[in-house]
């Protein structure tokens, strides 16, 4: 996806790649503005997902922000500074990767 | 209108706790507070509107023309709600509506991170529709989204689909997002429509209301402007995404020939139905309206559920459109007033009065809809035995057939069982409907015969930090041990 009309940009990394979005996007937008469809692995086949419905009810938007796994990022108001990694493997309830 | 931004600044206690603040939950937090009452209005996305209105206070998209007038109707909504006293907690998650030991509920809420367990003598659930899933062979693929996916991008970052899109389905949005990403300058190479041609048959005995309702004129308008420009294609009977790692194409059958069709993105869209997981986990009775095609909580006129003291308005009860969304949570409110002695029964009904006859227009002509958008069988219950229906335990059509007619497996939580269908993070939302399409067909049953997955509390997955931090309630309890 791209934006209609850049606006103030917050700064973030995702897998550890700098990345800009606007203010005021979720982070699932901020990552689909980046070209980034893919956020997640399944914890079945390690199949690759991304954002489907944007409002809350797929949880294809899973990613770790900060250390913190099983984040809705289509919920999560990006914040500058953030750091996002890829979801992988099973869920854990603290967000520790396996 | 206070908002509130940290868990600890929620009160202890509500006179009346609304979840969601799309048009239901806006107009019914607003009546309630005018009404003299203390209103926790929880909604889960971080500003308000819900998905109709989604980012109304907050979008970058400045030409009003490119998301229509209709949208720009949800600022009056939000409006109205702040002279009011409205506790407002945006990014506030609802897992839990209990009742407590004095006769109201302990609702368990989560913001920022925290959970708490919070107490209001009655809840009107404003939650909403979903859209109905549209498994298909390779729709877990990155790059393919529903269309309101693709709205939400648009209304709240002013994003676009890059590439070439298609956009595949069928219903009123399916035209109205084509139009409104055509405006915003996304390079639509398909709409590919799976609207049933027979459909015509069964809708046209409910066309006489249809032409006298409100839709109509807007629904000519979005048709004629969508229709003009853009490359439609009728009568398509099977999808399926293609690529590897991400969508790169999608092939299409139409009249018995199939043929790929490169694309970038992929967005499908065949309706929206009632998010039931809150009202279903919280003990509401519900049923299937074979007209809707969906699970729908059960209501009374007033949007009472079968829980005295829980309400369920706008969409969630039934799919009618923002119009009557907004409309439904006033009339709740007005009960939910009643119920406190706010109002006399006569005063309730003598205020409902106009809203009631706004409600009956609004309504008019929804039933042609429905009839002419039902959606075709092969998009309800894919045939293609590899078609992922549980998208978070991926578990296929093929298998959830096989478990049908080998194992004789008649119910879905039974299902559940044999092959952890439901059981993902989005607890069914995305496969649920499916799943007992499914099982209906391989028995010959009626989905009302097969039933519905039994939810149970949090309807949200919440941290072990988070539970860890509550009082042991019966509540709390429950959440753990499930
Ligand atoms: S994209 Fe569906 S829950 Fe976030």
């Amino acid at each position: 996806m791209h934006e209609l009309k850049a606006a103030e940009a917050l700064g973030f990394t995702f897998d550890g790649r700098a990345l800009t979005a606007r203010t005021g996007d979720t982070v699932a937008a901020a990552l689909l503005a980046n070209g980034v469809q893919a956020c997640r692995q399944t914890p079945v086949s390690g199949a690759a997902r991304g954002p489907y419905c944007m409002m809350g009810v797929c949880f294809e938007c899973l990613v770790v922000i900060d250390g913190v796994g099983n984040r809705q990022g289509c919920l999560v108001p990006l914040r500058d500074g953030m750091r996002i990694e890829t979801q992988t493997g099973r869920r854990h309830p603290d967000g520790a990767k396996s | 209108m206070i908002t509130l931004t940290a868990i600890d600044q929620i009160a202890e206690h509500y006179d009346i706790a609304v979840v969601g603040a799309g048009p239901t939950g806006l107009a019914a937090a607003a009546r309630a507070a005018e009404l003299g009452l203390s209103v926790l209005l929880a909604d889960e996305n971080p500003s308000p509107g819900g998905q109709i209105y989604r980012a109304i206070t907050t979008t970058p998209v400045t030409q009003r023309g490119v998301l229509g007038e209709d949208y720009w109707k949800g600022g009056a909504l939000v409006d109205r709600l702040w002279p009011t006293n409205t506790a407002y907690a945006p990014g506030c998650t609802v897992w839990s509506v209990a009742p407590d030991e004095v006769g109201g509920f302990e609702l368990g809420l989560s913001l920022g991170g925290q959970a708490r367990l919070v107490a209001t003598d009655q809840v009107i659930l404003a939650t909403g529709a979903q859209e109905r899933p549209f498994p298909i062979p390779g729709w877990t693929l990155p790059g393919v989204m529903t269309a309101g996916a693709a709205q939400i991008a648009l209304k709240a970052s002013g994003l676009v689909p890059s590439g070439r899109t298609v956009i595949a389905g069928c219903g009123p949005l399916l035209y109205l997002l084509a139009g409104q990403l055509a405006a915003a300058g996304a390079n639509i190479v398909a709409v590919l429509d799976t609207m049933p041609r027979r459909n015509w048959l069964s809708a046209l005995a409910a066309l006489p209301d249809f032409l006298r309702s409100p839709y109509l004129a807007k629904g000519l308008k979005l048709m004629a402007a969508a229709r003009g420009k853009l490359p439609f294609r009728t009568g398509v009977t099977a999808l399926a995404a293609e690529g590897s790692g991400k969508v790169t194409g999608v092939s299409v059958t139409r009249g018995g020939r199939t043929k790929t069709i490169a694309c970038d993105a992929l967005l499908l869209h065949q309706g929206v139905i009632p998010g039931i997981n809150l009202s279903n986990a919280a003990g509401c009775a519900q049923h299937f309206d074979h007209v809707q095609l969906c699970w729908t909580p059960t209501v009374d006129d007033w949007f009472a559920s079968s829980i005295p003291g829980i309400a369920i308005a706008g969409d969630g009860a039934g799919i009618g459109g923002a119009e009557s969304a907004a409309l439904r949570g006033e009339l709740a409110s007005l009960d939910a007033a009643r119920r406190f002695g706010r109002l006399t029964p006569v005063q309730r009904d003598e205020m409902a009065g106009p809203t009631r006859i706004a409600l009956a227009r609004s309504l008019r002509g929804r039933r042609f809809l429905d009839l002419l958008y039902r959606p075709a069988g092969a998009f309800l219950a894919p045939p293609a035995d590899e078609t992922i229906v549980c998208r978070c335990e991926e578990v296929t059509a093929g298998q959830i057939r096989d478990t049908a007619s080998r194992l004789g497996v008649t119910g879905p939580n039974q299902m559940k069982a044999f092959l952890r269908c439901g059981m993902g993070p989005c607890q069914g939302r995305l496969c649920g409907p499916t799943v007992v399409e499914l099982i209906a067909q391989a028995h010959g049953l009626s989905p009302t015969e097969v039933g519905y997955y039994r939810l149970r509390p949090p309807v949200k997955p919440i941290t072990l930090a988070e539970l860890a931090a509550l009082p042991p309630t019966e509540a709390a309890v429950k959440a753990v041990v499930r």
